[in-house]
């Protein structure tokens, strides 16, 4: 029963884990901007958030045969989700494959879309907090 | 906490754009030096950036792995009342170009101030983070 009561808060955890990790990669491909050679870095979000929640098809999923064995997550944290490389719109000269503009936006969209799970989460521990009181 | 590291990754790009910055100031600081005493005028520099990981894989940071000196021979002058000509009357300046510095100043500050934005981001962000279910 209070596994259900938290369910909606462990995926909404998991995709505040996968958010902060995209905000570090863009992080980096800004402080990288300048670096030659330097290959910008892009994750997949939705195919991360599938692997960390375990609902990818195909995914090997660790049974619990006895009653008392925790059930196993596949890949916390979205560090199973390999890194993707970025497609440079324009070539530079010195190999660096950082493209400013599309890095300054997916860092507004990245931090907007943090903060909205965050909202998620308050939320569901207001609407929990609210269940529990019995709207006393 | 990788939202922490962005701190550490946002810094040193910041401390590797303030040295460029520096660089830039001593060349154009140096733009109408002439050759001293040895013979030899000043030499541009130049920073080369590295990436440097900071932990994770994803993390990676900024370090200035070199300061090069630009090689390109000085501006030379044909002035014989100047006191440092040399025989044929000509004086060695600096091989400074200072339109390339102006430009490597400005893309020096845009960076610095983009990083600034993402810590300024980060930490907003993470502000939030402490108060969540409150």
């Amino acid at each position: 029963m209070l596994n259900r009561l938290t369910d909606t808060l462990d995926f909404q955890g998991q995709a505040l884990a996968l958010r902060s990790q995209r905000q570090r990669l863009i992080a980096s491909n800004i402080a990288n901007a300048d670096t030659p050679g330097y290959v910008a870095r892009e994750m997949d979000f939705a195919q991360a958030l599938k692997q960390a929640t375990g609902q990818l098809a195909g995914a090997p999923s660790l049974a619990a045969p006895r009653p008392g064995h925790l059930p196993g997550t596949a890949a916390a944290g979205g560090l199973g989700t390999p890194l993707l490389y970025a497609t440079p719109a324009q070539t530079s000269l010195d190999r660096n494959t950082v493209d400013m503009d599309r890095e300054r936006a997916n860092f507004a969209d990245n931090a907007v879309k943090y903060e909205a799970t965050l909202r998620f989460i308050n939320g569901n521990v207001r609407t929990m907090l609210d269940a529990i009181r019995g709207g006393q | 906490m990788s939202m922490l590291d962005i701190f550490n990754v946002a810094g040193s790009a910041v401390s590797a754009q303030s040295q460029r910055l520096n660089v830039v100031a001593s060349n154009l600081a140096n733009a109408d030096t002439v050759a001293g005493p040895d013979g030899q005028a000043y030499k541009a520099r130049q920073v080369t950036f590295q990436t440097q990981l900071m932990g994770a894989a994803s993390a990676a940071g900024v370090k200035v792995s070199t300061i090069g000196e630009d090689t390109t021979p000085g501006r030379r002058v044909h002035d014989p009342k100047h006191p440092s000509a040399d025989g044929d009357g000509y004086v060695t300046y600096s091989n400074v170009n200072a339109v390339e510095e102006m430009v490597n100043m400005i893309s020096a500050s845009r960076s610095y101030q983009n990083n600034v934005e993402v810590m300024n981001t980060a930490k907003a962000l993470l502000l939030k983070t402490l108060q969540m279910g409150s």
